[in-house]
């Protein structure tokens, strides 16, 4: 669980996480964005579908996976959250038409 | 592209866009080299700098002074005129082959092939000399439960910090050990944030091996004022030392984290578990660009082979900040500078006597800056279990390997990392190696009881970051690379 | 059914501890020989880390038929290979045969395709296995995902593929369990024969043994002279590239591109001459990656994870080696580039004759002899 300091301004930036409405600032990444919104988990991994959520926050873990506009196995942060960006969490293995 | 051309050529790519790269492109470009500063971020600043444009941080007490030297890099690298791509992956760093017809009309060396990736679409730049800075990673910090979610690396908790002003909230413990940890909890302390204990994992026996190198590190410039904030943390947060065993457990994510101190086991409830027990270079390109690498005692740690001006053993390929041996930023900077220097001799624009004149005050600097690294390295060297763990930890997260099956891969006859990974799939994942390879080489080698130099490091082939099929399908390529597809 | 040991501490020493090598150490041990196998260390030219994993009878043997049967008997008996190893190992190496396809980007390709399979079922002495030539709507009632421009392709029922990582680890997990002695860093320097066997020196020290078998794939050239044979092989590079783990949509191997039971989408390959470089060419794998789009073009959305070039272990026609020495009996040389494919084969029927001391008339097409041919008529 992840808090925005108090001294943190700008305007918020609206995108959906599985569809729900949610909200990050400029400068997140979709894996800092999740963070902030309460979601720790972003995937189940396609071995034994144990949970995953980001860990190294810096592109080298690939645990942050998820599907940004369509496209599956992203890493979350490595992206830029953008106005309208749809993120989805994911389930094991990635479906080769997203 | 948008109707501008783009350049493919230049005289030097730079890698990494943290201390030591922007030292080395602004060097470099402004003693008149064409220099392209290729970087994954959006923003310059590397990890250490991440954000340093930009932060949503603005009370410069949180960050601290040593975080805001970053800004200084970036002056000099606007006004050298090296071109800054951000948002660039390179995956690939190679001499194109040395048969057929030359194409570049040059003489000497043949120029180097980078594969990069920026916004979806790959593309190869020709350069003849390369300055990789790729800088560090967390070393790996295999317990068990480590995959679950709410366990972080501290540095990746830094990142939240720095790009997004984001600090835990719920109950949360630190542990490890190692100068990144102590300087987050005070970070965290300037900004108000809830820490509800830091567990120390530094062997008690480190203290009297470290002890003789105290004086050195005294003298140290720089690295007195991370023992004043060490101090501090001390002083205002519950830290419980030496803790031999962690454990973190949950259903599904993170609830609670168990350590054992003199033998007992405790268990603290947490929302937020961040880890780190130091940092190790950062060599996944430079290993598939063929450099070859050893292996270092002291920092137990894989690093390339450099010399004094970071060249290594591919022509026309340097190494220059913590991706060739953990030395700091300060001494990142100071690298990348002597780098560039041997790059500009290199490529004949200054003769041997002028680039060793221009190097002697970096190379002063860089000493200093190195000065009571030793005690660093020895205090904060990882206690084995933290590095060989049990047979029930997960070591490759990728592929959900234990430690247990790497020493079953050994008793079935593996001696190295190599034909481990070809029977476990160990590090084919993702990742490439970087989560466990350090932890597979020290579990190989406990197992066969031989030192991690004899058995060796993951052989890494490009991309070494992924790209897509489609990416890949788009590139040049000659008559002779399809016919050798095709016709048969 | 142990022969007298008259070379040393072992009735057999295999050179080379890959799919060959293992597949036969696995065949000695269970027919009753004490084995050991020396192999290189972790870091070594080695096929077997590198193939491609299909069990494949298509289109092999144009040019000796008897190399078409050899490897129709070896998918025949893949599965209770697969079966033997399972009982033994509780592994599964995911053998699968549900029949393979060689997709044709063009008219003219897909005839080419058809009358190769034509002249190959055309020559004397050559086995009958069904196959049949698709069109583009046949084609695409097995294989939707297939792209626009495929025109068809031809497709046999014998064609499947494995885990051949896996199968390289059951065939370790194996031996051990039969007592197989495994060496590694016992790189092999010189053979020579003494007292009616053969002792081995090698970099972890002599090795005794009544019997040798060459299967060290590049090295067997080397090595193959020191008792009278010859492996006259060289190295022809392949470039291979796999994706990360997608849900099944690929229900059938291709020559080129195959979903592996992990979920990893492998895309071969390329033919090289580059001797033992093993350096990847970004222009091959981009004309591998193109022709794979071509194919299937969903691919083009999937992240490639991992690439490679490996060395295929190549005889001057592109068929196996198997041959006992004239003049040093009890060496035999054992070479093939299908060790996955050809692994039931060498551990079910070959492991047995090389035991028994006598490869009989069966083999005796295989000898090197075939490369011998005068200079100058």
């Amino acid at each position: 669980m992840f808090r925005r300091l108090p001294e943190v301004a700008g305007d918020a930036i609206p995108f959906t996480i599985d569809g729900r409405p949610a909200s990050a600032r400029a400068g997140d990444s979709v894996a800092a964005a999740l963070l902030a919104n309460g979601v720790t988990t972003c995937r189940n991994t396609p071995v034994s579908g144990a949970p995953r959520g980001p860990y190294c926050m810096m592109g080298v873990c690939f645990d942050c996976l998820v599907t940004i506009d369509g496209t599956g196995n992203r890493q979350g942060c490595q992206v830029r959250v953008a106005p309208g960006m749809a993120v989805e969490t994911q389930d094991g293995k990635r479906e080769v038409e997203r | 592209m948008s109707g501008q051309a783009t350049r493919f050529d230049f005289d030097i790519a730079v890698i990494g866009a943290g201390p030591a790269g922007l030292a080395a492109a602004a060097l470099a470009a402004g003693r008149g080299a064409s220099v392209v500063l290729l970087d994954e971020q959006a923003e310059p600043g590397g990890q250490i700098y991440r954000a340093v444009t930009e932060t949503p941080v603005r009370d410069r007490k949180v960050l601290g002074p040593d975080y805001w030297h970053g800004a200084e890099l970036l002056g000099p690298l606007r006004d050298s005129g090296a071109v800054h791509w951000p948002g660039s992956v390179v995956w690939s760093v190679a001499r194109p082959r040395e048969d057929g017809p030359r194409k570049d009309g040059a003489d000497g060396p043949r120029r180097i092939q980078i594969g990069l990736s920026r916004n979806g679409v790959a593309a190869l730049l020709t350069v003849r000399h390369v300055i990789m800075a790729t800088g560090a990673l967390e070393r790996p910090f295999p317990i068990p439960g480590w995959t679950l979610p709410g366990v972080l690396g501290a540095g990746a908790a830094q990142v939240l910090l720095k790009t997004s002003g984001l600090v835990p909230s719920g109950a949360t413990v630190m542990a490890g050990s190692g100068p990144l940890l102590w300087l987050l909890a005070w970070q965290y302390l300037q900004a108000g944030a809830r820490i509800d204990a830091i567990l120390d994992t530094t062997p008690r026996e480190n203290w009297r091996a470290a002890l003789p190198l105290l004086p050195g590190f005294l003298r140290s410039p720089y690295l007195g004022k991370g023992m004043k904030l060490m101090l501090e943390v001390r002083r205002k947060l519950t830290v419980i030392g030496n803790v031999t065993g962690l454990r973190a457990q949950g259903d599904g994510v993170l609830k609670s984290v168990t350590y054992s101190r003199n033998g007992v086991e405790q268990r603290l409830p947490a929302d937020t578990l961040l880890l780190h027990q130091g940092v190790v270079p950062n060599l996944n390109l430079a290993n598939a660009t063929g450099c070859a690498q050893r292996w270092d005692e002291v920092q137990r740690c894989w690093r390339p082979t450099t010399d004094d001006w970071g060249a290594t053993s591919v022509e026309g390929v340097a190494l220059a900040g913590d991706g060739a041996g953990i030395g700091g930023a300060r001494a990142a900077e100071e690298a990348g500078r002597l780098a560039a220097l041997d790059a500009l001799h290199r490529l004949g624009r200054i003769d041997r006597t002028q680039r060793d004149e221009a190097a002697a005050p970096f190379r002063a600097a860089l000493d200093r800056a190195l000065t009571g690294r030793a005690f660093l390295d020895t205090l904060y060297r990882p206690a084995e279990p933290f590095r060989v763990p049990a047979d029930d930890t997960i070591v490759c997260r990728c592929e959900e390997i234990t430690a247990g099956a790497v020493r079953e891969a050994v008793r079935l006859g593996c001696s190295g990392p190599n034909q481990a990974k070809s029977f476990l799939r160990c590090g084919m994942g993702p990742c490439q190696g970087r989560l466990c390879g350090p932890t597979v080489t020290e579990v190989i080698a406990a197992e066969r009881g031989v030192s991690p130099a004899e058995v060796g490091y993951y052989r890494l082939r490009p991309p070494v970051k992924p790209i897509t099929l489609a990416e890949l399908a788009a590139l040049p390529k000659t008559e002779a690379d399809i016919d050798a597809v095709l016709k048969h | 059914m142990t022969q007298p040991n008259r070379g040393g501490e072992y009735d057999v020493a295999i050179v080379g501890g890959g799919l060959v090598g293992s597949a036969l150490a696995w065949g000695l041990a269970r027919s009753g020989q004490r084995v050991v196998v020396l192999d290189e260390g972790d870091i070594a030219v080695r096929p077997s880390r590198g193939n491609f994993a299909l069990v494949w009878v298509q289109g092999k043997g144009l040019g000796m038929p008897e190399y078409a049967g050899w490897t129709k008997q070896s998918s025949d008996d893949w599965a209770g290979f697969a079966g033997l190893l399972r009982d033994q190992t509780g592994i599964d190496v995911a053998f699968r045969r549900p029949g393979g396809f060689m997709p044709a980007l063009s008219e003219e390709d897909l005839q080419a395709r058809a009358n190769a399979m034509m002249r190959l079922h055309n020559q004397p002495d050559m086995i009958r296995y069904p196959y049949e030539v698709m069109d583009r709507e046949t084609l695409r009632r097995e294989l939707p995902v297939i792209g626009p421009e495929v025109v068809g392709g031809t497709y046999c029922p014998l064609d499947g593929h494995c885990n051949s990582l896996r199968l390289l680890r059951t065939l370790h997990t194996g031996i051990g369990l039969l007592g197989v002695d495994y060496r590694p860093n016992h790189r092999v320097e010189r053979i020579e024969r003494r007292d009616g066997g053969f002792r081995l020196a090698t970099a972890g020290g002599e090795i005794g043994a009544g019997k040798v078998v060459l299967a060290a794939g590049h090295d067997s050239a080397r090595l193959a002279p020191m008792v009278g044979l010859s492996a006259p092989v060289r190295p022809q590079r392949g470039h291979i590239i796999v994706t990360e783990k997608t849900a099944p949509f690929l229900h059938h191997p291709t020559g080129y591109v195959r979903q592996t039971d992990e979920g990893g989408v492998m895309i071969g390959d390329s033919f090289e001459e580059a001797g033992f470089d093993t350096t990847l060419q970004p222009g091959v794998s981009s004309a591998i990656a193109a022709r794979a789009i071509r194919m299937f073009p969903l691919l083009g959305r999937l992240n490639v994870v991992r690439s490679w070039a490996a060395l295929r272990v190549l005889t001057p026609d592109g068929f196996p080696i198997y041959e006992q020495s004239a003049t040093a009996p009890g060496a035999f040389v054992v070479t093939c580039h299908s060790g996955v494919t050809l692994a039931a084969n060498h551990a079910l029927t070959l492991a047995p004759l090389i035991a028994a001391g006598d490869l009989g008339d069966r083999f005796k097409v295989f000898s090197a002899r075939r490369f011998h041919v005068p200079q100058a008529a």
